[in-house]
């Protein structure tokens, strides 16, 4: 870290500026659709910022965290359908059973590794998936539509765009000082060297697989979060926010942005989703520039973003 | 009676048809240690191929010839261009490279041949029912798919034990530095694996045609369901991906045409039609969870990783 200025810094602060002040632009210039696009940025955002956990820090290669942006989103939205409209219910529900399946499926696959890791977190979201689909009574395959948005008290309105958007901003922020707080503390010196050394941190007497379980949990709930802010943002949950192309879409945010860097989550999830949205507006057929595109970055620069810009800053100082 | 050795046959030649599109997957994946998946792309293009050979040609099988030969050099210019920079480097490096091939693959379909699907229609000759035991009629096609399939997985058997090439393949599967310190030309042998990947990717694809649409993310579902049997059968292993794949296949087809009836005497009948293809859906990545719980290395793991 230099406290002199350098390009990195520059776009993590201006970022965070543009999206403290997005409300006020979109409020004068009466552009809603600006504030549903960033509403939805930050809340996929904060899931980025959580499987970056597990992802970067951690080395666990999780193919199947949408999984739990369905279970948050299912535990608001099947709670609404039954008429607990409650956000003191819903919220906790949501936390809670995100982290019991990630207690779960961490504890079963936790001594797989490499591909078989990517592919048994894969298959556990794949069950998610097919259970959804699976509940009739919860709109199968069809989905779920939320008629109301979690009731918190007095002050706190949901349906409230800017007063929402916020409150996401708020958590993604409050997510990511956690997730930099654990990463810095005993616990995160652990986790980040069971993925350098898995064998060697046994050694020195470390129980590596309960603390990346206590990880693999932690990440989880946040995603769990993530799920239950985008059930109530779309009014709306579906199987089709846990199939295997949206855990995709989240390892794409991290390592677009640059893994395991603190603000790395953040600037690929802004950059993907605000790309796809300029992208589709140029042509019908932008994925044929999305796609390749992906392919640049992966064999161009190493380290997404946040490596490319960490890079140019040691080519200006040098 | 008649019905269940009907299905029997569904889940054999569904085993099949996934063992064409996982025999590739484990090909690649335990040689070039290579996680691909936009495998299940080569699926699709090689139906797209089909359908669209089979009517300029008039002519079912040349339309097919056609595109297995198409979409065997698809994939070895795939290999080409963007999996042999890929070697070496980490998994997650793999994900993302071949999810953006995807993404491009399927747009670059809707961009030819526009977003509606196609048919494969059958010729004659394959779209009667043929007497297979006195009483029980089965389709001539999926009859003719079994056939083609296990010839096919032979013919991989004498390749992969019996050629020269097969040799250098298993031995690329155990140990790749060596077999490119002997002098094997390496660079053309990962080129033909992945093209021989490709077609059999392409093979299932065109084959599943006249069965299904032809409609762009075709693969998406299946290419999973591929992975999965990679997976616990071992990967590198052809002979664990047949099991795999067979044992998928039935658990599948079975799965779907029994467990309605079986949810059905305990709920009502709304909640079974709906439930019943989810729960067989489900039945498959628990069977997996449970192999790799039980033995984190797949059924019949080829390689010393």
């Amino acid at each position: 870290m230099t406290p002199a200025f350098n390009l990195r810094t520059l776009v993590t602060v201006v970022l965070i500026a543009a999206l403290l002040l997005l409300p006020l632009y979109t409020g004068l210039s009466g552009n809603r659709f600006l504030l549903t696009l960033f509403t939805r940025i930050v809340i996929l955002a904060l899931a980025a910022v959580s499987l970056n956990l597990i992802l970067g820090y951690g080395g666990m290669m999780s193919f199947g965290h949408a999984a739990y942006l369905g279970i948050g989103g299912y535990s608001v939205g099947i709670l609404a359908h039954e008429g607990i409209s409650s956000g003191f219910v819903q919220w906790p529900v949501a936390l809670a059973s995100s982290a019991l399946f990630a207690l779960v499926i961490g504890a079963l696959s936790g001594r797989a590794r490499g591909v078989y890791f990517i592919m048994i977190t894969l298959a556990f979201a794949q069950m998610a998936y097919y259970l959804f689909a699976g509940l009739a009574r919860y709109g199968g395959d069809d989905g779920l539509t939320i008629y109301k948005r979690s009731q918190f008290v007095a002050p706190i309105d949901l349906s409230n765009k800017t007063q929402f958007y916020y409150i996401c901003l708020a958590l993604l922020f409050g997510a990511m000082y956690l997730v930099w707080r654990i990463v810095n503390s005993r616990f995160g010196m652990v986790i980040q060297g069971a993925r350098s050394n898995d064998t060697r941190m046994g050694a020195i007497g470390f129980p590596t697989y309960r603390y990346r379980l206590v990880c693999f949990v932690i990440a989880g709930t946040l995603c769990g979060l993530s799920g239950a802010l985008l059930a109530n943002h779309t009014d709306f949950v579906s199987p089709s926010i846990m199939y295997w192309t949206r855990s995709g879409d989240l390892i794409i945010m991290v390592i677009l942005g640059g893994m395991g860097t603190p603000f790395g989550p953040l600037i690929g999830a802004v950059a993907l989703l605000a790309l796809e949205e300029v992208l589709s507006g140029v042509t019908e057929y932008w994925q044929i520039i999305l796609g390749p595109l992906l392919l640049l970055v992966v064999l161009f620069a190493r380290g997404g973003i946040e490596g490319v810009l960490t890079q140019a800053d040691a080519k200006v100082r040098s | 009676m008649n019905l269940f050795i009907e299905q029997c046959l569904n889940g054999l030649q569904f085993g099949l048809m996934l063992f064409l599109l996982a025999a590739g997957l484990t090909l690649v994946l335990g040689i070039m240690d290579m996680v691909n998946l936009a495998h299940g792309s080569l699926y699709m293009i090689g139906a797209y191929f089909a359908a669209t050979f089979a009517a300029w040609t008039g002519s079912f099988v040349v339309g097919v010839v056609l595109a297995l030969g198409a979409t065997l050099l698809v994939g070895m210019a795939v290999e080409v261009v963007v999996m042999r920079r890929l070697y070496g480097r980490d998994h997650l490096d793999h994900v993302l490279a071949t999810f953006g091939l995807i993404l491009f693959f399927d747009e670059t379909v809707r961009l030819i041949w526009g977003p509606a699907g196609l048919s494969l229609p059958l010729p004659a000759w394959l779209s009667q029912p043929v007497q297979i035991l006195p009483g029980v009629n089965y389709s001539a096609y999926r009859l003719a798919m079994i056939v083609v399939t296990l010839m096919v997985a032979a013919f991989l058997y004498v390749l992969v034990m019996r050629t020269r090439i097969g040799m250098l393949i298993r031995a690329g599967a155990s140990n790749r530095e060596m077999v490119g310190a002997l002098g094997v030309n390496i660079k053309l042998l990962y080129t033909l694996v992945f093209g021989l990947g490709a077609a059999l990717a392409g093979l299932a694809g065109l084959m599943q045609a006249p069965i299904l649409t032809v409609q762009i993310g075709m693969g998406e579902n299946i290419v999973i369901l591929a992975f999965v049997i990679t997976v616990i059968g071992g990967i590198g292993s052809i002979r664990g991906a047949l099991v795999a794949a067979l044992f998928v296949g039935f658990i599948d087809t079975l799965g779907r045409s029994y467990f309605p009836d079986v949810l059905r005497m305990m709920f009502s009948k709304d909640v079974a039609s709906t439930a019943a293809p989810a729960l067989s859906s489900m039945l498959i990545y628990l069977l997996m969870a449970i192999v790799l719980v039980a033995k984190p290395e797949g059924l019949f793991s080829a390689g010393n990783r």
